[in-house]
């Protein structure tokens, strides 16, 4: 029995009823359903009038700003998770070095904060 | 079954890994880099690294690709990209040079396989079962490896700082708000 | 560790409960969905001074799956400028994660009086959840992270101005309050000493008082379900399908069943996230065994339980009105993220300050102090971000 079978094959064999159902209900609806596209029917939606220009426009810098703090925040809960599982081994000393951790991480929020990128308007 | 798990997982990572090189639309490559993530998480859990697997997804999958998505929404990528525009020079050769390399190492690693590696399952793998698996990477972590853990902090904050440069918004006057600093 | 299904062998028995247990999961999820949407209009209905559907079946009971069979003879669009591929992935995308998640959430077993919430069938032992992968808890981060392909995807493939800007702005949403979903949960983490979703709810068995609700004070389960809220887009979160200034968000492009299926996760979502709520903070199934069969009551109260909760979201959906997109990146980023760091810090002060027998004020005064610092370190950062804005606002003008 491999090791991933052992703890997921429960979890690939749900998958695949989600799966299957999605795909069901698709294909139903794709045998079922009218088919009768005109070209104004395949424009996009804006507000009523014709689309101008490309639907795939830039977006703004600051969502980038807030997907790289997230990276950030990401990456620390991955490293607080070990140590909470266990904190009775590292006591102190494992209090004082994930405070460390935390507060510079705090310290680039901070910046972040300071620095007025965390304000929308 | 073994064979037919590491079968499925190798197949989504060089599919996968394949589409990341051969796709010209950014985000369909970005796609098929979550693919080949997932097939290395799942042989992770092959090998026992249940957190590693979960890091991989967690991390890697969820916030890494992320990112790049929203860096290509950043630039509005719609079309493929233009192949004849080259924007640093002597990017082909210096590639063809790096790609015949790796081919040879591929090559002279794999008739040399069987005296590199025996096939056994690694050693750090989980000895007593899953949970005292994450207890060992945590102790190690947190006691050999504290400064190097320390670091990754540093490096993460390094990071946030040079994006929040890089991306701020111009000041409306630069003087002004220097300024207003050094006043308080 | 782990489920002990597999521990002796592999054989037909086993391939049964597989598939039993998947089955049964997955009836649970979708009857879920199917009443949850029928509760959640009437309730509203009912506290908007409305009838809410009442024609489909007794009560309009059934009106959701005449909702489904009416999507799935509607005509199909997909725009011309939409990437055909990703346009048609991003459906399997939502939904599949808000089914996954549900696999780790335990919906029965009896934990108290020397039991480990395990049953016997077909000559096997199990417990009554979908799968206690070694990783638990983690796994729900993934399958939130996964979720947030399925909103960003769908809105950048169809080519279209209102669903990238519902979609970046749903996914940066997402993204922000992910993060505050992962470090309270680490409170849980803290407390438990184990990943696995069997273990949190075996150790908050019997008393109301080794809840993780209790035993972590309250304040992570606060954080953990205003993150949770946000992650689902759930009204006072749904900027992403702010009507007056997105259309429909990410989904505008979306008709028919696929349409639908979007649908169908938002419902699924919430039911997962209740689950997964209640197996964290309020002890899952636990709960005093009345009479009758011992099986029965662990079921009957995580069902109570999840009811409960559900009627808690629709009820802030009728209430309070919907988040500015600014309001809603400062409650994530400049509350709730510094506010779970600093409970985190406390509680594992505490929790090392009672290892090593320090004098009972000692833990919550250090804490208090660390909370202290980090509150003054945020509140200079606010004051500055402040004067700037005020002084760039004069600049301005």
């Amino acid at each position: 029995m491999s090791e991933f079978l052992r703890a997921y094959l429960t979890v690939a064999v749900f998958a695949a009823f989600a799966g299957l159902l999605i795909a069901g209900v698709l294909g139903l609806s794709r045998l079922i359903r009218p088919n009768r596209p005109t070209p104004q029917k395949l424009l996009t939606y804006e507000s009523g009038v014709d689309p101008v220009g490309s639907g795939f426009s830039q977006s703004q810098v600051r969502y980038y700003i807030f997907a790289l703090l997230f990276v950030m925040f990401d990456v620390e809960a991955v490293f607080i998770f070990p140590w909470a599982m266990r904190l009775e081994l590292y006591q102190v000393f494992g209090l004082v070095e994930m405070a460390v951790f935390i507060v510079i991480l705090v310290f680039g929020l901070v910046y972040a904060w300071r620095k007025g990128v965390l304000r929308w308007v | 079954m073994d064979y037919v798990v590491f079968g499925i997982a190798a197949v989504a990572c060089l599919v996968g890994a394949l589409g990341v090189i051969l796709a010209s639309n950014p985000v369909h490559s970005a796609l098929s880099l979550v693919g080949t993530l997932f097939g290395i998480a799942i042989l992770f859990v092959e090998e026992g690294a249940h957190f590693l697997a979960a890091v991989q997804v967690v991390v890697y999958a969820g916030a890494i690709v992320v990112l790049f998505l929203f860096v290509i929404m950043l630039l509005g990528v719609d079309k493929a990209e233009a192949l004849e525009a080259e924007p640093l020079g002597g990017q082909r050769p210096a590639a063809a040079v790096v790609a015949a390399g790796s081919l040879v190492l591929v090559i002279l690693l794999g008739i040399r396989a069987a005296e590199v590696s025996n096939g056994a399952k690694a050693v750090g793998g989980a000895l007593n079962g899953p949970g005292a698996n994450v207890a060992k990477l945590g102790r190690a972590l947190f006691t050999d490896y504290v400064f190097a853990f320390e670091i990754t902090s540093v490096l993460l904050v390094i990071a946030v700082v040079g994006a929040v440069v890089l991306a701020r918004r111009p000041d409306r006057d630069e003087i002004e708000i220097t300024e207003t600093e050094a006043a308080e | 560790m782990g489920d002990p299904l597999f521990n002796n062998g592999f054989d037909l028995g086993v391939v049964l409960i597989v598939l039993v247990k998947s089955l049964i999961g997955f009836t649970f999820v979708m009857v879920g969905v199917i009443f949850m949407i029928w509760f959640e209009r009437k309730v509203i209905a009912d506290m908007q001074n409305r009838i809410g559907p009442n024609r489909a079946g007794p009560f309009g009971l059934l009106q959701t799956l005449a909702d489904g069979i009416k999507l799935i003879f509607k005509e199909d669009l997909r725009p011309d400028r939409a990437d055909p591929l990703v346009f048609r992935l991003a459906p399997y995308l939502s939904v599949a994660p808000a089914f996954l998640t549900f696999c780790i959430v335990p919906i029965g077993g009896v934990f108290t009086s020397g039991q480990d919430g395990s049953v016997h069938l077909f000559g096997h032992t199990t417990y009554l959840q979908v799968a206690d992968p070694p990783i638990g808890v983690l796994f729900l981060l993934a399958m939130s992270s996964i979720g947030v392909y399925g909103v960003m995807l769908a809105g950048w493939s169809s080519g279209s101005k209102y669903p990238l800007l519902g979609a970046v702005r749903a996914s940066a949403q997402m993204v922000s309050y992910e993060a505050a979903l992962g470090l309270s949960v680490v409170t849980v983490i803290l407390m438990t000493g184990s990943l696995s979703t069997h273990d949190i709810v075996a150790t908050q068995a019997g008393r109301f008082l080794d809840w993780n609700l209790v035993t972590t004070a309250v304040v992570p389960f606060v954080i953990f379900s205003i993150a949770a809220c946000a992650e689902l887009n759930r009204p006072p979160f749904d900027l992403v399908e702010a009507e007056q200034e997105l259309v429909g968000g990410f989904h505008t492009e979306y008709s028919s069943i696929r349409f639908g299926m979007f649908y169908l996760a938002e419902f699924m979502n919430t039911i997962t996230m209740s689950a997964i709520i209640v197996t964290l903070f309020l002890g899952g199934p636990s709960g005093p065994v009345l009479f009758g069969p011992q099986q029965i009551w662990p079921l009957v109260w995580f069902t109570l339980k999840l009811l409960g909760f559900l009627f808690g979201f629709v009820w802030l959906r009728a209430t309070l009105p919907r988040f500015r997109y600014d309001q809603l990146m400062d409650l994530g980023w400049k509350g709730l993220i510094p506010a779970s760091l600093v409970w985190l810090i406390l509680v594992a002060v505490i929790r090392v300050g009672n290892d090593q027998d320090w004098p009972r004020v000692v833990g919550p005064l250090v804490g208090l102090g660390v909370a202290g610092a980090v509150f003054l370190l945020l509140l200079g950062a606010l004051r500055t971000s402040a004067t700037r804005r005020h002084d760039e606002a004069e600049v301005g003008s």
